[in-house]
């Protein structure tokens, strides 16, 4: 019989985590920091519109874009929020999560050849949606030394002239680096001078901490907008996730042509969910802020515990993700997982799932309640002081 | 928000919250955090701290009850001095003043049904400023000071997501 697979699907590997979940699924008592999804439940006020809506029997279609209303109320909210414009007509289309919108984006621009620039540790599904866009990916190995961001030289050593596209993954999943405005614009001034595309992932944009500073979109900077695909969504600012919901805004000649692809390949958003989505948009900033106000409280907490265990980790300022360093134990971060999970029942993600470079790190997630870090942390100390106590005794 | 009313909102719903654990994740130190609480307990802004409890769950009976009461105002002293003298009562557990139909909303916690009726006739309505009262029995307590009863869902998230 003839292999029915492409030599292309096969050329790209499983994510890193299949492993850590078959192992964690065979125990009990196990309790988790693996998750990159929110903890809370939506806001009631937007699951009531969702349910409202199916009374109401708007289980139809919506236009390929998805609902007018909906882009109408993203639009005032990216004005309002990140001073960014989008006319919600010719310049957004609804998709069913970021993830989509990613990989309309990629297949939408790439041809043969061209470079797409994948800045890691990152969220999994660029470099296989870049393969799968035809595009060759060229992996940006980001350093702890500049907390994860993306610098102005960085960015130069990597680009060729066959270089299209910068993936740009801020606020990163798994390190919970941002990128201010200053270091967006060392980056906007390299992207307009090698004339490449921008990729901008902001799904976490409400997710960040610094005081008095709110995330800045790269769109917003100047001669941006022209060159920038900016994707974000629901999942994370309203914890939406199930509801798979994200929406892209790119120029004109961008949009229409992945609208394109979205069109043939999905047809449109889930209805329920839009309807849900635009109660989210018009009436959760409430929500949003209480959600973010946690998760900091959160985060504190996650960094005086790593404080008092003498565990290395830069501050991380977005999502809900802290990267901490441990390289000490020299141990690879598979290994250090793998035994954390097998002797105190912990699960983390090791750093390496989000490429080669997050080797000596691992990505913990504080979308747990406090309760549930504290335990999970107080476990997590006892591994470590065992590790250091063998160190110690030279066995 | 203030570091006062960021406290009052953490405290609100679990008043046992370490104080060491509420500094470190509100960013201060524990001293301004016991400072900060020890200012408002001095001012009543803090009452008191409370625990809630599903008493159903338990060998001990309780009826509440949530008295509808119209009273008369008393000159110079409004509504004040009834409600005083309905609040002394150790059974009652609150009373507000109410906008709307009725003035007084009393809550009444009693062991037995009989206990509770024979407060609302004996003691209630015999005060000479009451005018009627219409008594309301709480059958059962879905939610109560922000909180579901009911036993909270597992989370059902994945155990390791990317």
């Amino acid at each position: 019989m003839r292999n029915p697979l492409s030599s292309r699907i096969e050329g790209i590997p499983f994510s890193g985590i299949r492993k850590f979940f078959d192992i964690a699924a065979e125990m009990t008592d196990v309790i988790s920091l693996g998750v990159g999804e929110p903890d809370f439940d939506t806001p009631w006020h937007i699951r009531d519109e969702g349910i409202y809506s199916l009374e109401k029997g708007r289980t139809a279609y919506t236009s390929n874009a998805g609902l007018k209303e909906l882009k109408v109320e993203i639009a005032n909210y990216l004005e309002r929020r990140f001073g960014v414009s989008y006319d919600p007509d010719a310049e957004m289309m609804i998709t069913v999560g970021g993830s989509e919108a990613i990989d309309v984006a990629m297949r939408a621009m790439l041809d043969p050849g061209d470079e797409v620039l994948i800045p890691q540790p990152s969220y999994v599904s660029y470099l296989p949606c870049a393969m799968l866009a035809n595009g060759t990916p060229k992996v940006i190995n980001l350093k702890a030394e500049h907390e994860f961001r993306l610098t102005e030289e960085e960015l130069r050593g990597a680009v060729t002239p066959k270089t299209k596209l910068l993936v740009l993954p801020f606020p990163n999943n798994p390190t919970g680096a941002v990128m201010e405005k200053e270091d967006l614009e060392a980056v906007a001034r390299v992207v307009k001078e090698h004339d490449l595309y921008v990729l901008s992932d902001e799904i976490y944009a409400e997710l960040t901490y610094l005081e008095g500073k709110d995330h800045v979109t790269i769109a917003s900077l100047p001669g941006m907008r022209e060159r920038t695909v900016l994707i974000n969504g629901f999942s994370k600012a309203y914890s939406m996730t199930g509801w798979r919901l994200g929406y892209a805004c790119a120029p004109k000649a961008i949009l229409e042509q992945m609208l394109k692809i979205h069109q043939y390949a999905i047809m449109c958003a889930p209805t329920t969910s839009q309807y849900a989505a635009v109660e989210a948009v018009r009436n959760g900033d409430g929500d949003v802020a209480g959600m973010r106000e946690e998760y900091n409280r959160r985060r504190r907490y996650l960094m005086h515990r790593f404080q008092e265990m003498g565990l290395s980790c830069f501050e991380p300022f977005g999502a809900f993700y802290a990267f901490p360093c441990i390289r000490e134990f020299g141990m690879a971060s598979d290994e250090f997982a793998t035994r954390m999970l097998q002797e105190e029942k912990v699960v983390v993600v090791p750093g390496t799932a989000f490429g080669e470079c997050g080797e000596g790190f691992l990505r913990i997630s504080y979308a747990y309640s406090l309760e549930k870090l504290k335990e999970a942390l107080d476990r997590m100390e006892h591994f470590i002081g065992r590790l250091r106590g063998k160190a110690a005794d030279g066995s | 928000m203030e570091l006062r009313e960021k406290i009052l909102s953490l405290i609100e719903t679990n008043s046992r919250i370490d104080l060491k654990d509420l500094a470190v994740t509100l960013g201060v130190t524990e001293a301004e955090v016991a400072n900060e609480m020890a200012a408002m307990e001095e001012e009543r802004v803090i009452c008191g701290y409370h625990t809630l409890i599903d008493w159903e769950k338990t060998s001990i009976e309780k009826v509440n009850a949530l008295i509808e009461v119209r009273v008369t105002p008393q000159r110079g002293r409004g509504f004040d001095s009834v409600a005083e003298r309905i609040y002394n009562y150790p059974e009652v557990s609150a009373v507000y003043l109410i906008s709307g139909g009725y003035d007084l909303l009393v809550t009444l916690e009693g062991k037995t049904l009989r206990e509770a009726a024979q407060f609302v006739s004996d003691k209630l309505s015999t005060l000479d400023s009451v005018l009627s009262t219409k008594t309301n029995f709480i059958l059962k307590k879905y939610k109560d000071h922000g909180t579901v009863i009911a036993k909270p869902k597992e989370d059902e998230r994945m155990l390791v997501s990317l």
